[in-house]
């Protein structure tokens, strides 16, 4: 089924004082699509995982948050864009575990959990693009 | 030549209305209880109209076609109603096949061209079968907004979260327990300790037909959950066979209270909350 | 600059976080928590986040950090009141808190702080009711 693009809107996040207005950003919109409160605690704490991760290896970019449909199912979608140094082995930054910050080693992975679709794309060098979606029952 | 043959079922719709209702009549499984003659040519005029206005040689061969949009809409409502109305889909989808019967006649009276009649008949043919998947696929939308209907009532009412003393919540879990479920169960469990003020919760899983490592996950993803709301979680209803492949499985729920069943987890409760279960002295010894 | 304030009550330190937690902010929260445990020689901290409505990793570590740096120095961390939403997503994340102590509310907080402390001590349970 194909996703339907609702609403569409960019952000500019560079610095750590953004985090917290793109946070609320996020969660005006799914607070407009009817989303549960759960799931939008998940929604909202995976962009800021992915949000921090951001600034502290790609040097901040620009997120892109919509409002997506498919078939009867509404959901956020959220793009974060960065022209970082890239990630050279993205499966073994998707192992549980597996940090190169003085994180906990949990970004990705438990990113992933927390959301309903998740796909990252990186090229070394060039930068990265991770896009999230989160159903509004999902 | 082919627009011809378009025109020519185009000015025969009178014809063609006639033959597929006879073709109905005659129909061996004819619902009359279900359906007035009247009614049925209404419905059915009602379609063979949309269809032959939006007829054209471009869509003859693609029932996706835009075109089609008012015949789809039609034949959605008609499969939807007849499904209420208690047709079955064979029924219904017999209904629209007929009419290619209708169709397919009047061309081979009205066409005199073998080679056409059959070129013709073939994407005729493929148009009505698609028309008619499309009504089973109405149907079986139906059927699944139902499902999910009842899907949704099975989760809520296989969840309850009962207070069995003050402070202490008890959650019996009938049923498989898959991810979404776990949700479920954790979003009513903490909600409940913050609306009771509980400190204990018990989550009986006598009802849970088999625990694998998956299962075992959700258990103490739920009991972490309950810790950090500042309760404490026993897990209660471990059967024999549920200790074997807990243990075979090298599954580790060590870090978790367990109980054999609901009453010795009750009397952990009590011991936490420093309660005492006394038994009620008889009235004469306290009077004597 | 902002700041979180940090309330003595007693042998303990209250700190009742009602603002969306940026990384500095809760840094400087870090650093200034450790300082008064040390200037008032506090025997416990209680850290109120019934209003903090996202944990992401980040503050999951902060406030782990602050329950072992306390430790550390001989005082104990109780976290209370987190919200429901907030427990679901910590432990979807993958992030237990292990060797933080929660509690429901201020009150059990303070009720678990004194018991563990009586403990340590050796001191009655009762010692406290009278400051």
């Amino acid at each position: 089924m194909t996703i339907l693009i609702l609403n569409k809107e960019m952000m500019p996040v560079v610095k750590e004082q953004d985090v917290v207005p793109f946070r609320n950003r996020v969660k005006e919109y799914a607070t407009k699509i009817g989303m549960g409160l759960v799931n939008q605690t998940k929604l909202i704490t995976a962009a800021s995982e992915l949000v921090r991760n951001m600034l502290k290896y790609g040097k901040g970019g620009k997120v892109y948050i919509e409002v997506v449909s498919k078939g009867r199912e509404n959901g956020i979608r959220l793009i974060f864009e960065d022209k970082g140094p890239g990630i050279p082995d993205v499966s073994l930054a998707m192992k549980d575990g597996f940090s190169t910050g003085k994180s906990l080693g949990l970004g990705l992975p438990g990113t992933r959990r927390l959301v309903s679709e998740f796909d990252i794309q990186s090229v070394v060098g060039e930068g990265t693009t991770v896009t999230v979606i989160k159903w509004k029952n999902g | 030549m082919k627009n011809e043959s378009i025109k020519v079922l185009q000015k025969k719709k009178t014809a063609i209305l006639e033959l597929w209702m006879q073709n109905q009549l005659a129909e061996e499984g004819l619902r009359e209880d279900l359906m007035s003659n009247d009614d049925l040519r209404v419905q059915s005029e009602e379609l063979l109209d949309a269809l032959l206005a939006n007829l054209s040689d471009e869509n003859l061969s693609n029932a996706q076609s835009s075109h089609f949009d008012t015949v789809l809409d039609i034949l959605a409502g008609i499969s939807a109603s007849r499904a209420k109305q208690g047709f079955s889909p064979r029924e219904t989808g017999a209904y629209v096949f007929s009419l290619k019967d209708a169709l397919i006649d009047t061309l081979q009276q009205e066409i005199k061209d073998p080679a056409t009649v059959l070129a013709q008949t073939i994407r005729i043919g493929k148009l009505i079968d698609n028309f008619g998947i499309v009504t089973f696929e109405t149907f079986i939308k139906g059927r699944e907004e139902v499902i999910l209907r009842q899907t949704d009532e099975i989760t809520d009412i296989s969840t309850p979260v009962i207070r069995v003393w003050d402070g202490v919540l008890a959650l019996p879990i009938i049923g498989t327990l898959d991810s979404s479920r776990t949700q479920i169960v954790m979003e009513n469990l903490l909600q409940e300790i913050v609306e009771s003020g509980s400190s204990i919760a018990i989550l009986d899983i006598s009802g849970v037909p088999a625990v694998d490592s998956l299962v075992a996950q959700h258990l103490i993803k739920t009991v972490s959950a309950t810790r950090l709301m500042g309760a404490e979680c026993i897990i209660s209803g471990i059967r024999p066979e549920i200790a074997q492949t807990v243990v075979h499985l090298g599954i580790d729920l060590s870090q978790i209270i367990t109980k054999a069943s609901l009453a010795s987890a009750l009397r952990t409760a009590f011991n936490m909350l420093q309660l005492e279960v006394v038994k009620k002295r008889r009235f004469e010894k306290e009077n004597a | 600059m902002e700041k979180i304030p940090i309330l003595r009550m007693g042998p303990f330190l209250l700190v009742t976080i009602q603002v969306d937690l940026y990384d500095r902010l809760a840094e400087n929260l870090e650093a200034d928590l450790v300082q008064m445990v040390s200037k008032t020689g506090a025997m416990g901290v209680l850290i109120d986040i019934s209003a903090v409505s996202i944990i992401d990793s980040f503050m999951g570590r902060i406030i782990g950090n602050i329950a072992s740096m306390s430790k550390i120095m001989d005082a104990e961390t109780v976290v209370v009141g987190m919200q429901p939403a907030v427990a679901i997503t910590l432990i979807e994340l993958g992030l237990p808190l292990k060797g933080v102590q929660c509690a429901l509310n201020v009150e059990r907080g303070m009720d678990l702080l004194r018991a563990k402390i009586a403990l340590n001590e050796g001191t009655p349970d009762d010692y406290f009711d009278t400051e």
